[in-house]
């Protein structure tokens, strides 16, 4: 293989593994004696429990034992004095119950099926109290998150629209959207003695799970191994360890044998986060030529009971558009359900839905394109934060995306464009997410065959890290793609941030950066040369001529001060062309153009896979995809792969991402912003904008499902 | 899911004996093993036929006979099926994923059981699962339920799309017992849920389903499965239509119309039928006939949607069939 550059396409280096099964995933991790946890699901959904009859379970065969609320052994970080207390639900802790489906037993046996036939002999009573999951219903008791973190913000005059020439004022509801990766959450937990544990499990930050699990079982950090190599998608819902995982360590203490937990699909629907359902309002108002008076921003977003989620849904808002005057409020209102977690693009994908669909209908109303009015509303700079953007290519965006999808073809008339007899319409929505950098360190070695191995604790729930990594490597060292490893997925390795918000690239990619120059350098300065040279030398021969049988260096890198003087982030946008039956309501994707300023595209292959992975997600969002909860029971009716319906292939059309692929000067030393959620958040509004251009129906609670459309 | 026995049958009245008590017979198993690990229902027996010799497709004197135990790509996919019965391909092709169809079998596609939500949690109630408990969707969320034939016990729809062809195509259904065998029509193989909605079918216990014929004439031409649904494919039906016509010139000589999600069997539109036989093939009399298709029809909370969407559905899948669009 030849020497590769930046951006260059990259097979990923992991795909064969991938493809024949070699990848190895948490759940497949061989233990000897290993043993099979069940968790058994309260069927009330408020209340408490007042007895377990979980004699038939226990006489069941092959169960090792039945772990309840009545006799579960404690876990130091649930108790009141804990120096780090568990966050969130802290399971069989007590017998309270918030939410239907909520854990109140976990059997383990020796095999997963009689672990499951055992699960369903136990029995529960149960003192029952009042409970509320209808959000339509409680939205009047949404409050300001007590997290301190929500503060109304206005910027000039609150409510300005209100007294603009041209207004838009409607609600937008969006409901709760399931990550549902294909891989459902599994945690194997084997102890070592009793203060030390192996955890092999879905997790976007080895780190972090370290961390939770060492202050939950009162642990040195060192002597809690997190192992996860591969994941089978997450999506934000692998952000945190989730009581499930706690309770699998602690079933592997109890039993002295290791446990592995699987949660059942329906288990994913209550357990590990969801997209909360949410009711936005927006007020925009306009001169007659488009210039906007004031964004208005409301969000009512649901959470849990026992537990608090926030995010920030009402903040493209406050920045996307110059608008002397905006104004935001967030309130959130808790149910009896699990509680939510971020989900791709958590909190911008909501609010960007709401907003670019309210623009769009503000350019009918002013007769006026829609990307004429974005222009016409240009922030030239971060109106919120009142600095310079790092770098912001977003009319080089409009354009490049408007004549790819052949914008010029859209009729400004909703339902005057036909192909036999579907209607066919044009949209566009906008995305932006923080482009963030947080510290890594990195870890390198040259080895004396000429292969060099990197390691850092970061994580691959898809996007292909490691192909990235290798990218950059191969790029500073000047070597072929075949000689570089990276490693990953493994909390022994050198400190790197949790995978989530988009950062991967930027915060580890540059900490490769730097441990590859520095190798570099050592190598130049070991021949001779200065630490800069340009030379091509023959690595080998250095460490052979110095009797070095390797090289290993490490490096931590992190953010400078310099940044902190611009507001940086990662910006899209999408358009979309579909075809909409006016008799039978059907929808049809017929192209999704992403048009994407994320900075510098270090491996343009896999960049382009996850804008096509998240346009699919904006897909679900707002055609397939809706959690429902039936008030009356306050559970979950399409806790499964049939019933919730995650977008198949044929919903599908040719998806294509567009990259402006200029570096971003000041963010980091490789220029690149991350594409992780952007490549979601304003896909909904482009359909739902192309869906109202193509039949004039106005669809402002998603999904778009047919019965919405006839 | 409870502890089992199993036994393989290898000829059919020893498959039909095997059977006792709270005993299934296991064929592609793509419904009964996912009732079975959710415990809906817990047979202390399964009696897997799939090695019985009920797996052909064969031409008779009247038109054409299918083994039970084909699976749905195998018909779908039949030269035989193509080209004298589309309507049928269409309609396996509509259904579920081309994995599942590889398993599923015709006769297990027949005992399939309702989608509805309330059935499949043990935890809520259900008159079909638990007869008396109540039925959850009938002030539940029943955006997929009934239309047409719902009683207050049940308001489910059957799922199958295959069958709403073979409701169609006037197919007839063999049956095994053990004092013998019985034929009758497809349209009496489901039935409406009354005060009995556990009963899906006239199936006695220890009956197995052998065989399938499809009579002549067929429908060669002028067919259209249509299937409107929450994404483009294994999704269950919304609303759909199968159409079947002869066009004798711009007229309708013969005509099938059958609706699937809208009732707890295939839902045969006879008045809609009975109107377009001798008239114009035209957008105008396809709409008098969806008009007609619907009187009755009753909606809850959740599906009042399905009053517009069926006659539309019914419009257009008459227009793609007979090719009119005036």
């Amino acid at each position: 293989m030849n020497k590769i550059v930046l951006g260059e396409p990259l097979n990923r280096v992991d795909g064969r593994l991938k493809v024949t099964g070699g990848a190895k995933y948490s759940g497949e991790y061989k233990q000897p004696g290993l043993t099979y946890g069940v968790l058994v699901p309260a069927t009330i959904t408020s209340g408490t429990v007042t007895a377990m009859d979980t004699r038939a379970a226990e006489r069941a065969p092959g169960v090792v034992a039945v772990i309840t609320v009545f006799n579960a052994p404690a876990v130091p970080g649930f108790q009141k004095d804990a120096v780090k207390p568990v966050r969130g639900l802290k399971l069989f802790n007590d017998n309270k119950v918030y939410f239907n489906g909520q854990p109140i037993a976990l059997v383990i046996a020796e095999t997963f099926e009689r672990a499951t036939y055992a699960a369903k002999l136990v029995t529960a009573t149960y003192a029952e109290t009042p409970f509320e999951t209808s959000f339509e219903k409680n939205f009047d008791k949404g409050v300001v998150p007590n997290n301190g973190q929500y503060k109304d913000y206005v910027r000039g005059l609150a409510d300005a629209y209100k007294n603009a020439p041209v207004i838009v004022e409607e609600d937008y509801k969006l409901p709760s959207e399931m990550h549902n990766p294909m891989e459902l959450h599994v945690t194997i937990a084997a102890w070592v003695g009793d203060d030390e544990v192996h955890v092999y499990t879905k997790s976007q930050g080895v780190m972090g799970s370290q961390r939770s699990v060492a202050n939950a079982f009162g642990l040195a950090t060192e002597k809690v191994h997190i192992h996860s190599r591969f994941v089978g998608g997450a999506f934000g819902s692998s952000l945190r360890t989730w009581p499930h995982e706690i309770a699998a360590v602690q079933a592997a203490k109890l039993v002295k044998r290791p446990v592995k937990l699987t949660l059942t699909r329906e288990q994913m629907f209550t357990s590990v986060g969801y997209r909360p359902l949410t009711i936005q309002k927006i007020g925009l108002g306009a001169t007659l030529d488009g210039k906007l008076v004031g964004i208005t921003h409301e969000s009512h977003s649901q959470t849990a009971v026992y537990e608090e989620f926030t995010e920030n849904a009402v903040a493209v808002s406050r920045f996307l558009y110059a608008s002397a005057n905006a104004n935001t409020r967030y309130r959130v209102v808790p149910l009896n359900v699990g509680v939510p977690c971020p989900m791709r693009g958590p909190g911008e994908a909501t609010g960007a839905f709401a907003l670019e669909s309210a623009l769009d209908e503000l350019s009918y109303k002013l007769g006026m394109d829609p990307i004429a009015l974005r222009l016409a509303n240009y922030a030239e700079t971060d109106p919120e934060r009142n600095l310079p953007w790092s770098s912001k290519y977003v009319k080089e965006c409009y354009a490049l995306g408007a004549s790819r999808i052949g914008w010029d073809q859209r009729l400004a008339h909703p339902g005057s464009l036909r192909d036999g007899e579907w209607l066919v319409g044009y949209g566009m929505g906008c995305g932006a997410f923080g482009a963030h950098r947080s510290a890594t360190t990195v870890r390198i070695r040259l080895s004396a065959d000429g292969r060099v191995v990197l390691w850092s604790a970061t994580s691959d729930i898809g996007p292909g890290t490691g192909t990235a990594m290798t990218v950059i490597a191969a790029n500073i060292l000047g070597l072929p793609a075949d000689k570089i490893s990276f490693e990953l997925g493994d909390s022994g390795f050198p400190t790197a941030p949790t995978q989530g918000g988009s950062q991967t690239v930027s915060s580890v990619g540059s900490a490769v950066h730097d441990v590859c120059v520095a190798l570099r350098g050592r190598l130049y300065e070991l021949s001779g040369l200065p630490v800069d040279s340009t030379t091509d030398i023959d690595y080998v021969r250095v460490l052979k001529e110095h009797g070095l049988p390797e090289l290993e260096l490490s490096g931590e890198s992190k953010p400078d001060a310099e940044a902190q003087k611009y507001s940086s982030y990662s910006f899209s946008a999408h358009f979309a062309k579909v075809a909409v039956h006016p008799l039978t309501g059907q929808v049809r994707v017929r192209q999704l153009i992403a048009v994407v300023d994320a900075g510098k595209v270090i491996s343009h292959k896999t960049a382009s896979s996850q804008m096509i992975g998240g346009a699919v997600g904006g897909i679900g969002m707002v055609l397939t995809e809706e959690a429902v909860i039936d008030d009356r029971f306050g559970k979950y009716i399409n806790g499964n792969l049939a019933d919730y319906h995650v977008p198949v292939n044929a919903d599908i059309p040719d998806i294509e991402a567009i990259f402006i692929d200029k570096p971003d000067p000041y963010i980091n030393p490789i220029g690149t912003k991350g594409v992780g959620e952007i490549s979601l958040i304003g896909v909904a509004a482009a359909v739902a904008n192309a869906v109202y251009n193509a039949c004039g129906k106005r669809i402002r609670e998603l999904p778009i499902t047919p019965d919405k459309l006839i | 899911m409870n502890p089992f026995t199993y036994v393989r049958a290898t000829e059919t009245s020893g498959a039909i004996r095997a059977l006792g008590r709270d005993s299934h017979f296991l064929a592609g198993g793509t419904n009964l093993i996912d009732l079975m690990k959710m415990g809906i229902v817990t047979p202390e027996k399964l009696v897997d036929i799939t090695h019985l010799p009920l797996k052909h497709i064969s031409r008779t004197p009247t038109g054409l006979s299918i083994g039970a135990l084909c699976t749905n790509s195998e018909v779908a996919d039949h030269p035989l099926v193509l080209k004298h019965y589309p309507l049928l391909s269409m309609a396996f092709n509509a259904g579920a994923s081309p994995q599942l169809r590889n398993m599923a079998t015709v006769g297990g596609n027949m005992m399939q059981r309702t989608r509805c939500p309330y059935f499949f949690d043990t935890a809520l109630p259900c008159n079909k699962r638990v007869p008396g408990s109540g039925c959850g969707a009938l002030q539940g969320y029943n955006r997929m339920h009934a239309i047409f034939g719902a009683s207050d016990q049940c308001i489910a729809v059957n799922p199958s799309d295959m069958s709403i062809a073979l409701t169609a195509l006037e197919a007839t259904v063999h049956i095994q017992g053990a004092r013998g065998g019985r034929i009758l029509p497809f349209a009496d193989f489901h039935r409406l849920p009354g005060d009995t909605p556990e009963k899906d079918n006239v199936l006695e216990p220890g009956e197995l389903i052998t065989s399938l014929t499809l009579p002549l004439p067929a429908f060669p031409d002028h067919v259209h499965y249509l299937k409107i649904r929450d994404r483009t494919s294994y999704a269950f039906a919304l609303v759909s239509v199968a159409a079947a016509l002869q066009l004798d010139g711009g007229n309708v000589r013969a005509v099938r119309l059958v609706m699937g999600g809208v009732a707890h069997k295939p839902w045969r539109l006879e008045a809609a039928e009975d109107f377009l036989r001798g008239k114009p093939a035209t957008v105008e009399n396809f709409r008098q006939a969806a008009y007609l298709a619907m009187q009755g029809a009753k909606a809850y909370a959740y599906n009042q949607f399905k009053l517009t969407l069926a006659p539309n559905a019914i419009v257009q899948a008459l227009k793609t069939a007979s090719g009119v669009t005036a």
